[in-house]
């Protein structure tokens, strides 16, 4: 049986821990291990940091960003998005160690630790602006391992 | 949030305990940045082991803290990060600049 939740919360770093931890909590309902809960919770926070720090430079308008997670049998799938600026180069932006602002301090890790934390990762141009980053994860709860291991 | 801290000899020890991610990136960074600056120290351990979550805008502190201590040959040490910080830690490749020590 499927089951879906969206949220949708200003772009401020306020608000990361609410989203991951919103996220995280949802997908209970799969019973998922320890390590996968946190694998979630990494994931969408780099997400929504990239959402807050590169999708809406004019800090003097309020961005949005939206998370719809569903869960179904043995699979959680998150979609993030915004309206912002969007990316030029997405295989850019996806290489490990770039970024558009190593002034910041910024490690350019974001999509390589999405895509090695989850079991695929699309990056796709929202419309009419922004972007969509969709995410995929199997879970086996505990109970799964336990009996077939 | 919180950073514990003290000095033992030419030793810097600093805790961090909560979550580390952009919401309190600029605290970590600040506070380490005074506590190294100008001190006389030898040595960096950075104690992770109440750290309950860490993303990737902890590995760009990390290596920014790195940046400023490398000309000052003072080393950095990692002690006792949980799984899920170490996972992100071993995939930033920061143990190629940073000794675990424990």
């Amino acid at each position: 049986m499927e089951n879906q939740m969206t949220v949708i919360f200003d772009a401020v770093t306020e608000n990361e821990a609410f989203a991951r931890n919103t996220v995280a909590a949802f997908c209970v309902a799969l019973d998922p291990t320890v390590d996968q809960i946190n694998d979630i919770k990494t994931a969408v926070s780099e997400a929504v940091t990239n959402c807050i720090v590169h999708a809406y430079p004019d800090k003097s308008q309020k961005g949005k960003i939206t998370i719809t997670t569903t869960i179904s049998d043995n699979s959680v799938h998150i979609v993030i998005s915004d309206t912002g600026i969007g990316i030029d180069d997405v295989d850019s932006a996806m290489q490990p160690f770039f970024t558009t602002k190593p002034e910041q301090e910024r490690s350019g890790m974001g999509f390589t630790v999405m895509e090695s934390f989850t079991d695929s990762l699309t990056v796709e141009r929202n419309k009419p602006t922004g972007t969509v980053v969709s995410m995929t994860k199997t879970i086996r709860g505990a109970d799964w391992k336990k009996k077939t291991h | 949030m919180t950073i514990e801290h003290y000095k033992k000899a030419d030793t810097l020890y600093v805790k961090l305990c909560g979550e580390l991610d952009e919401h309190h990136s600029a605290y970590v960074r600040t506070t380490i940045d005074t506590l190294t600056d100008g001190d006389v120290i030898k040595r960096v351990y950075i104690d992770m082991s109440d750290l309950a979550f860490m993303d990737s805008t902890g590995i760009g502190v990390l290596i920014g803290r790195y940046k400023r201590l490398k000309p000052r040959g003072i080393p950095i040490f990692i002690q006792s990060p949980p799984p899920t910080v170490d996972k992100v830690l071993r995939l930033s490749g920061i143990y190629e600049i940073m000794t675990k020590a424990g």
